[in-house]
């Protein structure tokens, strides 16, 4: 469970530890070929082409050359294995960049450059501003006097600020040179992927200070792929090297995707198969009879009387492979091809570009593009994701006075400014709290401004605004941070920070003034984790109060508080806090226990209110797309009121007379189970209502729900078309995500932050925001786009058209190989039932790979509807999401249309070729020439905007096919000679064509025309009127709704308690008052809600 | 995938920042009308005038075209007659396959064939076979084209089975095809004057230049044990064998005609063709017809009335269906593109449609 790294020891822990050299690959040159092949056949169809090549071999049942199949198999499995083997060199290439970079490394006590490969566990690495970190240090030192150095994580967790990292004290002051010499041991779990996490201890051996065991935190490491910044050397002992560092173990393969029409087309697959067997049984056992009561008769054909033991197997094979091309090998190649452009589209789409940071849209799963168009439930993020994450401090309450109220903005509040100018005391040391007390680098640029650095934009928006009133955050060196007040400075020594974790939703420091010595705890946290620790007497009551009327307006609000500490309270809670910080088990619970021993009696200074306002477009977004079926569900961290108060603003749902929002929520089994079937009832009664009916859960009641009344939650998920799920974490989120992908519904889950991952990952669809929490999530995602706006095109234009168009590819992929392969059969039961193919190896394997494929791929440029109808009525979507465009009973349309087409080639073909024109190969070609022609005519009157493209594929294709065959029937060796120049010259031939086409589009055009003007789909009638340039613009009426979070809207209905409404199962849109049975206090005083604070 | 550029506030100075806008730009995909799926498209609407007119373009066309075939077809003189069963002595009757495989039965017959019009020169004279199947799979592969074209490849038999090769070496020409190659032979004479029968270039010309060589001369053919049909003369080489081309040009159907030679001379009207029929070839083994065929040719080929009725009847059935949609158009208009037709325009809830 443990290492223990020997540092500078250039003996041991060779072997037991890897090297420095990375490795992403998946093969190596000598595992290539078989690891891929192996890789290709475990899939179904690969497996099944496999065997229809092998079976191929054997000249005895083969009606084609192998090569017809064994060509194209082989073309298709040389394609994707030198796409894998292109993408394996790359990730060679880049490897190899890596291991061999030249780092300096302590060996044998002198610093030596060597290549980065080469470090072992137990190395002293140094490294010098903007390196990049070679692999997982533990730091023991840097230039800064006081031990501390900056990394940039961004490739790691995608964060761009500059985090500190500092020197474990048992290194401080260690000299330059002796850092060389420096032995000892770092006691350090085995590696593991939790970037966040790094319980350890240092021990350093003699002649190195003592023996102490120094505990060592993430705050100690500098991990692989950092860089190093600001700073001018730093040097550290590698503790993880190679793969097992913390990037390596967190590199995962997600497990590929399937889409709902990849497992349709599976299905439909798997349905011919199973049809294909039962033609070959029935044709086997047709062949066997007539072979025996027919054929012995003919006899030119020479049957011997004794066969083989396998005799009766051969008719059956025979026809199996003849029918082999039932399942189309062409369709993997084609739908990859596609895929791969829908992806492109996306990111090529000039208007999914986010212009303020110039970040194109990305595709990065080029295989699911089909799922966006039939997304059912949408869970989106709020902060960041809804809104901007840019925070500006709006409002505040100090000591029980409102600023801001009237202007909405606090810093141009003269009551403020005239509070600050007079230095009153409340007012200072509110302002001290907001400037001071967080984890904000101040970094001084050239021009003598200060940038800051800040973790939480919360902290950088309270700085800031701190900043414009006059508290200014100046400098922080080591442990000492000055602020200007006033033109006059303070300096505060930093004596503790106690971190903000999720848990505690507080984070303190503790300062000592250096003027008077006096020792202070600064706190600021959530409401519920600042309010009820308030020292007993104060009045909370202003507070609570301003918390809840900042919330109704969907600001995010702070608490701040502090107390001043004796001298001996804090010596002796240090001691604790030493203890704990070191401790390598449950090191975070005992530190959070810890601090709670100092965060209490708290004097509460007074309440931030800080805007996150709405990204641009996100309630035209969110209408449009709910309009288009799409059911959103609100998965936030944040505060219900805050969440809520968004959900309106953002027209997720809507107020009172429209929409009603049922609240879910209990301490205990029961009260969250009687809440819970309270709701499902109401739910039920309204579902026949037009009402926009929604339902809130808090994470609390969330997991006991989950929990234990899983069914009825499950069954209230489907009824709800609308939730705001507030206060769950990363998990929960994802277990939402699950609970609704177990209910067969197409998820895409959209974040941008860290919380989020897991449930990009766990959806149908991750889609990711490039936003300021950093790449996290639009790295874990399927598709990465700039702004909430943007999914409404993903969705409505992307996935719709990628729906649609693979739709008809797919089904007309089987359509065109059922055609062939009927007239085959056909032809079997004039041939003596004995398996001879019609048409000839070249043919079949051009017609599936060339002739049929080429002109269908233009179909990546058809569009049934323009986009801007598609925008207007987004209702249209309902085809895909419901699947209407590929499903079995479309499906049976083309198989019916490849019977009739079929027998239309194959009847004309033969009465027109009959006698003396019977020749084998004319024959063969005029049937074939019949299914090119009407192949092309099938196309064309499937496409529903013809391009240049399109006009060059369909076109283009059918004389590709007589130069093609001209240039066949030019060679003597080729069993066509001079075929195709024969029938070329017979009027018969050509009037045979007009007859096929004729005959064979006729009806289909007929029917067509009726049921697109008879029974026309909407989709039909929204072609009709946009074609016909008729009354489209007023067809839909969707005004957009300009919503946007102002204060004069979204208070309405909320603010004032809610009647009861008449019936008793009906909760009241947010209820605020007070409900006894949700009052009573949770058994953890840790997990209290915004609520509890009234029982103070 | 890289993080530098793609954040706001970027750590350290200036020059990396302009680095970082530069790669942006890069990034940027460029315009153009392919990549946003902005191609200038036509989008044909059904509308009523396009179908009907389509419909009814088709029907006027199809209809005179169909008639013209037919009458194309009517045109030509065919004379059909079977004489398998009537080519058997009656002593035979009971036991025909008897009669055809005994070596020394007379197997000559007359039948005489009124010329019911004038047969303008050249009449084709064909033989035709009902249920033969020469594309039966175990026969059609039965065949080495190698070998027929050039004289090194005679050992290239594999595919010839089983009639591949002979004790004395291997068979050229191989395979069932030109074993069982048709061996009735017609003589002509009209008021008891022979007719000439041309027996040159009734095999295709490519055939004669590149299938089968001038230099390859029938070997071991039909010596082995069991004798299927004609034998050849070994003194002549395989491109001058045109009978043997016709027959291994394999028939796609079970019906099939075979060119047997061309009479030059114009066969007047209500004369009788007295034909002398030597009656070798078996089909009573597995009950297949022998038909005899004199015809002319027209531009669209020999006696088939198929097209020309198949034309008229799908110009008929276009004709149809474009009255048929002009009577729907006028009785139940409706207008294309109706906003009214769109379920969710009713139902302004925006519920889900359907």
């Amino acid at each position: 469970m443990k290492r223990y790294v020997y540092i500078n020891d250039d003996e041991s822990s060779h072997e037991l530890y890897c090297d420095n050299r990375i490795s992403n690959r998946k093969y190596t040159v000598l595992n290539f070929l078989p690891k891929n092949l192996w890789e290709q056949f475990s899939r179904f169809m690969n497996q099944y082409f496999l065997l229809i090549a092998c079976l191929q071999l054997w000249s005895l049942i083969t009606p084609v050359n192998p090569a017809s199949t064994w060509g194209p198999l082989i073309f298709i499995f040389a394609v994707s294995a030198s796409k894998e083997a292109w993408d394996d060199y790359n990730r060679y290439l880049s490897d190899k960049k890596a291991n061999e970079k030249l780092v300096w490394v302590v060996r044998q006590g002198i610093r030596k450059h060597i290549q980065a490969q080469d470090i072992h566990v137990g190395n002293i690495v140094w490294l010098r501003e903007n390196d990049e970190v070679p692999c997982d240090l533990v730091l023991i030192g840097t230039s800064d006097p006081q031990g501390l150095c900056y990394v940039e994580t961004s490739a790691l967790d995608g964060e761009t600020d500059l985090k500190t990292r500092l020197i474990p004290t048992a290194c401080m002051g260690i000299d330059f040179e002796l850092l060389h010499k420096i032995k000892g041991v770092i006691e350090c779990p085995n590696p593991d992927k939790d970037i966040r996490r790094f319980d350890a201890n240092l021990r350093l051996f003699p002649p190195f200070i003592d023996n102490d065991v120094c505990p060592l935190t993430i705050k100690n490491t500098i991990l692989q792929s950092c860089y190093l910044r600001n700073t001018e050397w730093a040097c550290g002992v590698a503790i993880y090297t190679g793969n097992e560092t913390k990037l390596g173990m967190s590199r995962g393969i997600p497990e590929p995707k399937l889409t709902a029409m990849d497992a349709m087309i599976d299905k439909l697959t798997g349905a011919i198969f199973v049809f294909q067997i039962v033609v070959v049984m029935v044709l086997g056992i047709a062949g066997n009879v007539w072979k025996d009561t027919e054929a012995r008769k003919q006899w030119y054909v020479l049957y011997p009387l004794e066969g083989p033991w396998y005799e009766l197997l051969v008719i059956p094979l025979r026809f199996e492979l003849l029918c082999s091309i039932m399942i189309p090998i062409s369709i993997k190649v084609s739908l990859d091809l596609v895929k791969s452009l829908y992806a492109k589209f996306i990111d090529w789409d000039s208007e999914m570009i986010d212009y303020e940071t110039g970040i194109p849209s990305h595709a990065t799963n080029t295989a699911i593009s089909e799922d966006l168009g039939q997304v059912e439930y949408i869970m989106t993020d709020k902060t960041g994701t809804l809104t901007e994450n840019r925070m500006i401090f709006r409002r505040c309450c100090i000591s029980g006075v409102f600023y801001g109220n009237e202007s909405g903005d606090a810093l141009k509040d003269t009551r403020l400014l005239s509070a600050v100018a007079g230095c009153s005391t409340d007012v200072v040391q509110f302002l001290t709290v907001m400037a001071i007390c967080n984890t904000v680098i101040p970094i001084k640029s050239k021009t003598g401004a200060i940038l800051y650095k800040a973790q939480s934009q919360d902290e950088d928006a309270l700085v800031n605004a701190a900043a414009q009133l006059h508290m200014v955050y100046v400098n922080k060196n080591a442990n000492t941070l000055e602020i200007r007040f006033n033109s006059s400075v303070i300096k505060y020594e930093v004596l503790e920070t106690l971190e903000f974790t999720s848990d505690r939703k507080r984070m303190s420091v503790v300062v000592k003034d250096c003027q008077n010595g006096k020792i202070v705890l600064l706190s600021k946290g959530a409401d519920e984790a600042i309010l009820p620790y308030a020292y007993d007497g104060q009045q909370t009551r202003t507070f609570i109060e301003a918390v809840e009327q900042y919330a109704q307006l969907g600001l995010r609000t702070l608490c701040l508080a502090w107390r001043e500490l004796t001298e001996d309270e804090y010596q002796e809670w240090s001691l604790m806090f030493k203890e704990a910080s070191s401790t390598l088990i449950d090191r975070e619970w005992r530190i959070a226990e810890v601090c709670t021993r100092l965060e209490h009696d708290f004097e509460v200074l007074g309440v931030t209110a800080i805007e996150d306002r709405l990204q641009d477009g996100v309630p035209e977004t969110i209408e449009t797309l709910r309009k288009a079926g799409i059911n959103f569900w609100m998965l936030t961290g944040d505060k219900q009121n805050t969440a809520i108060q968004i959900a309106l603003s953002c027209n997720f749902i809507s107020p009172e007379p429209k929409g009603q929002l049922l609240l879910i929520d209990g301490k205990t089994e029961d009260e969250v189970c009687r809440s819970l079937e309270r709701v499902l009832l109401t739910m039920r009664i309204t579902s026949s209502e037009p009402k926009d009916v929604a339902f809130a859960v808090d994470g609390w009641a969330l997991e006991i729900a989950l929990k234990h009344y899983r069914k009825a939650f499950t069954e209230l998920a489907i009824l709800s078309r609308t939730a705001i799920c507030c206060r769950v974490t990363p998990s929960q989120k994802a277990q939402l995500v699950e609970l609704l992908k177990s209910c067969d519904y197409r998820t895409l889950a959209i974040g941008d932050g860290g919380n989020d991952v897991r449930m990009i990952q766990q959806a149908d669809i991750g889609v990711g925001i490039s936003g300021r929490e950093g790449l996290q999530a639009a790295r874990a995602a399927d598709y990465s786009i700039g702004k909430f706006r943007f999914l409404k095109r993903l969705i409505l234009v992307h996935g719709r058209y990628s729906y649609n168009r693979t739709a008809f590819l797919s089904q007309y992929s089987f359509y065109k190989s059922l055609v062939i392969c009927f007239i085959q059969i056909f032809f079997s039961f004039i041939s003596g039932v004995s398996g001879t193919s019609l048409f000839n190896s070249v043919s079949l394997m051009a017609y599936n790979v060339f002739y049929t494929s080429v002109p269908v791929l233009a179909s990546v440029l058809d569009k049934d509807l323009s986009e801007g109808t598609v925008m207007q009525h987004p209702q249209i979507l309902f085809y895909c999401q419901a699947g209407r465009l590929l499903n079995p009973s479309t499906f049976a349309g083309w198989f019916g249309r490849s019977l009739f087409h079929a027998i239309v080639v194959f009847v004309i073909t033969i009465h027109a070729y009959a006698y003396e024109k019977s020749e084998m190969e004319e024959l063969s070609m005029v049937a074939l020439s019949g299914c090119i022609w009407l192949q092309a005519f099938v196309v064309a009157l499937e496409t529903n905007s013809f391009t240049i493209v399109q006009h060059l594929a369909i076109w283009g294709n059918l004389v590709a096919f007589y130069v093609i065959n001209w240039i066949f029937s030019a060679i003597p060796a080729s069993g066509m000679y001079t075929i195709m120049f024969r029938l070329c010259r017979q009027p018969s031939y050509w009037i045979t064509m007009f007859l096929i086409v004729a005959a064979g589009m006729g009806p289909v055009l007929a029917l067509k025309y009726f049921r697109y003007t008879y029974r026309p789909s909407k989709i039909n009638t929204l072609q009709q009127a946009e074609r016909m340039g008729g009354p489209i613009l007023t067809l839909g009426n969707i005004e957009p709704q300009q919503r946007s979070i102002e204060k004069e809207v979204s208070p309405l209905s909320i603010s004032q308690p809610k009647s009861r409404s008449p019936t008793p199962v009906y909760e009241p849109l947010l209820s605020d008052s007070p409900n006894s049975s949700r009052r009573s206090l949770g058994s953890r005083s840790s997990s209290s809600y915004s609520r509890n604070c009234k029982d103070n | 995938m890289d993080a530098n550029g793609a954040t706001t506030s970027s750590a350290d100075g200036g020059g990396s920042n302009s680095k970082a806008s530069s790669k942006k730009n890069s990034r940027k995909p460029k315009y153009s009308r392919f990549t946003q799926q902005e191609l200038p498209a036509c989008k044909p609407v059904l509308t009523p005038g396009l179908v009907i007119a389509t419909f009814t373009i088709i029907g006027v066309v199809f209809i005179p075209l169909g008639l013209v075939s037919l009458s194309a077809s009517e045109h030509v003189v065919e004379i059909v007659d079977r004489y398998d069963d009537s080519c058997v002595p009656p002593n035979y009757s009971n036991d025909k396959l008897k009669f055809i495989q005994n070596a020394d039965t007379n197997k000559s017959c007359i039948r005489i064939l009124p010329v019911p019009k004038l047969m303008k020169k050249p009449v084709y004279i064909y033989y035709q076979l009902d249920n033969y199947y020469q594309n039966h799979r175990r026969y059609v592969k039965s065949r080495s084209d190698k070998q027929l074209r050039s004289k090194s490849a005679a050992n290239d038999i594999s595919d010839c089975t089983p009639e591949d090769k002979t004790k004395d070496g291997p068979i050229v020409p191989c395979g069932l095809v030109a074993w069982s190659l048709f061996n009735d032979t017609y003589g002509f004479s009209l008021d008891s004057k022979m007719i000439q029968v041309n027996k040159h270039n009734i095999a295709w010309k490519s055939d004669k230049d590149h299938k089968f060589g001038d230099d390859v001369y029938p070997k071991n053919f039909q010596t082995g044990g069991l004798i299927g049909g004609a034998k050849l003369n070994s003194s002549l080489p395989l491109s001058e064998q045109e009978d043997l081309m016709v027959w291994m040009r394999t028939a796609a159907l079970p019906t099939f005609r075979k060119l047997y030679g061309k009479i030059d001379e114009d066969l007047p009207a209500n004369k009788k063709i007295q034909v002398e029929i030597q009656n070798n070839y078996n089909t009573y083994s597995f009950g297949g017809k022998k038909k005899l065929v004199l015809s002319t040719t027209s531009w669209i080929g020999g006696k088939n009335d198929f097209l020309g009725i198949a034309y008229i009847i799908v110009g008929g059935l276009c004709l149809f269906l474009a009255v048929f949609f002009i009577l729907l158009y006028v009785i139940k208009p409706r207008p294309l593109g109706d906003p009214s037709y769109l379920s969710w325009n009713r139902t302004p809830s925006g519920g889900q449609p359907n």
